[in-house]
């Protein structure tokens, strides 16, 4: 294998490694939620500090391959998309992070129906389905994920209102509310950063920007 | 993302929301391009590019040096104001192509030429085309620096002087015009006497290309022009070919992808004597249509 190759394989392999990080952190949050487990709520956030080493190591991979390799076509879009798609899932952990920390404030529970575990489950669904396009090249999973994220957006309206209600009828429910809120606020990023990604997995394989159609009106086509 | 009501949770994110940026200058600037390059056959035109002047239109284009065939059905079409630069391994066809373009394969034993080059309205290659005065339309510069073993004012002044020019003031007028044109003037202009011989690589081969525009041309074709230079020498003529194409149309051969990339409008692939694909540069070099072009810009050739 070329050197060149050997470099795009590693910056490929770190962003799947990233993305493996993060899913892990994904899980580990949902468990801290449900279970009200401390533990696991600190195991995210430790977590967190190798999503940060990684981005720092990638960012400098992407400047170097792109300051020393004069990548074009598809090497150049992979390249200035990695630039995009690293700092995405340096985020998700950042939210499963905000989320862990209230693991243990939330309880005893107050949302009936399972909403809030439904609203993880897709999120969570987005991110396995954006890393896969990644991996496999897949531009109609790509779309898949983000057809999807009307579904968590809707759900994420659905959860908030409830709350509303809830603290509105019961004052003893509001601390619980309040930070079941800022709960699903991150659920609710972590699904755009999946739509953000699935976007660049888009450009990486078709060369168009996927991102603000309503904008698109691309001159070089 | 979304915001279901009035409120705004983005409590937990620290950073700010960027403010969205006008991109009309850089918009504008890409929609300005107008340089043209065309095959019929293949999906690849910008329809806006059809509409723009043509300067150079290559129809059906067969060149054989004896039995084998160095261009194969070549169909291209240059914009007047544009560059266009001629990518492709060494033996594809594009310096072959170039000197078509004023007909300097003529002085070849042994080629035949199909086909038609259009360069406005004129077929230059019907009978009875005045091949001088088609070659003063079409300058050409070549790999290497050729200047001729004589004064600097005498190197520029030579086509006019061969065209019967001998009016002094003519002549200084023609100089001067060509080597500011060139962006030499101010390096040489208390030298002109001096041998051409003496300047550096750089400065001969902008020398070469004042040369050519002392005749007024209105196309320059350039065969890998800064194979030969230094990285100073190679930017500031990447510099002079974007200034000159406000005034003329280039055509320029280069294997130097990243030089293509600055300095062209538009960009056409060859190999093995075919045109396999022609765009708008920045399409070309991010987006190619076809795999070889792809594999041939990213180094994976062959």
């Amino acid at each position: 294998m070329r050197q060149f190759d050997q470099e795009l394989k590693d910056l490929r392999d770190g962003i799947l490694a990233m993305a493996g990080l993060a899913e892990e952190m994904i899980d580990l949050t949902s468990q801290a939620l449900s279970e009200r487990s401390r533990a696991k709520a600190e195991q995210v956030m430790a977590m967190d500090r190798s999503l940060d080493e990684w981005e720092l190591k990638l960012d400098r991979l992407c400047v170097d391959l792109l300051a020393l390799r004069s990548p074009a076509a598809g090497d150049l879009r992979l390249i200035a998309s990695s630039l995009k798609i690293v700092p995405e899932i340096e985020r998700i952990g950042d939210h499963c992070c905000n989320i862990a920390r209230r693991a243990t404030y939330v309880h005893p529970p107050i949302l009936t129906g399972g909403l809030l575990e439904r609203m993880g489950q897709e999120t969570r669904g987005m991110v396995r389905w954006a890393v896969d396009a990644f991996i496999g090249s897949d531009a109609g999973l790509a779309r898949t994920v983000i057809n999807a994220d009307d579904s968590v957006d809707e759900l994420y309206g659905q959860i908030y209102r409830e709350l509303l209600r809830l603290m509105m009828s019961d004052p003893l429910c509001i601390e619980r509310a309040s930070h079941l809120i800022l709960v699903i606020k991150n659920w609710e990023r972590i699904a755009d950063q999946a739509t953000n990604i699935a976007e660049e997995v888009l450009f990486i394989l078709e060369g168009r920007s996927a991102k603000h159609a309503y904008l698109q009106s691309d001159s070089t086509e | 993302m979304m915001n279901p009501g009035a409120i705004d949770m983005e409590i937990d994110d620290p950073r700010p929301v960027p403010e969205p940026t006008l991109l009309h200058a850089s918009l504008d600037g890409a929609a300005k391009r107008v340089g043209i390059f065309s095959q019929p056959d293949l999906p690849l035109t910008d329809p806006s590019v059809l509409s723009a002047p043509t300067m150079l239109k290559v129809e059906r284009l067969n060149l054989f040096y004896g039995e084998k065939q160095a261009l194969d059905d070549i169909n291209l079409q240059v914009a007047r104001n544009s560059v266009t630069s001629f990518i492709g391994p060494s033996g594809c066809g594009k310096s072959t192509l170039l000197r078509c373009l004023n007909r300097m394969n003529d002085l070849i034993d042994d080629v035949r030429i199909q086909g038609r080059v259009m360069m406005g309205d004129t077929d230059i290659y019907a009978p009875g085309t005045d091949v001088i005065a088609l070659r003063k339309r079409a300058g050409m510069v070549f790999q290497k620096s050729n200047p001729f073993p004589k004064s600097i004012f005498e190197n520029v002044a030579y086509g006019l002087r061969i065209q019967g020019q001998g009016d002094r003031v003519v002549l200084e007028e023609a100089v001067e015009r060509s080597l500011k044109g060139a962006g030499l003037w101010e390096e040489v202009k208390d030298r002109l006497k001096d041998s051409a011989q003496g300047l550096s690589g750089g400065q001969q081969q902008r020398l070469c290309i004042a040369r050519a525009l002392a005749v007024r041309p209105e196309i320059i074709l350039m065969d890998e022009p800064c194979s030969a230079l230094d990285p100073i020498a190679t930017a500031r003529v990447e510099e002079l070919i974007l200034e000159l194409k406000r005034e003329f149309t280039i055509v320029i051969v280069t294997h130097n992808m990243q030089q293509a990339a600055r300095v062209s409008d538009h960009t056409a692939f060859f190999w093995m004597g075919k045109l396999i694909e022609t765009g708008l540069t920045e399409k070309l070099f991010t987006n190619p249509g076809h795999r070889m072009t792809e594999d041939y810009i990213t180094g994976r050739f062959g």
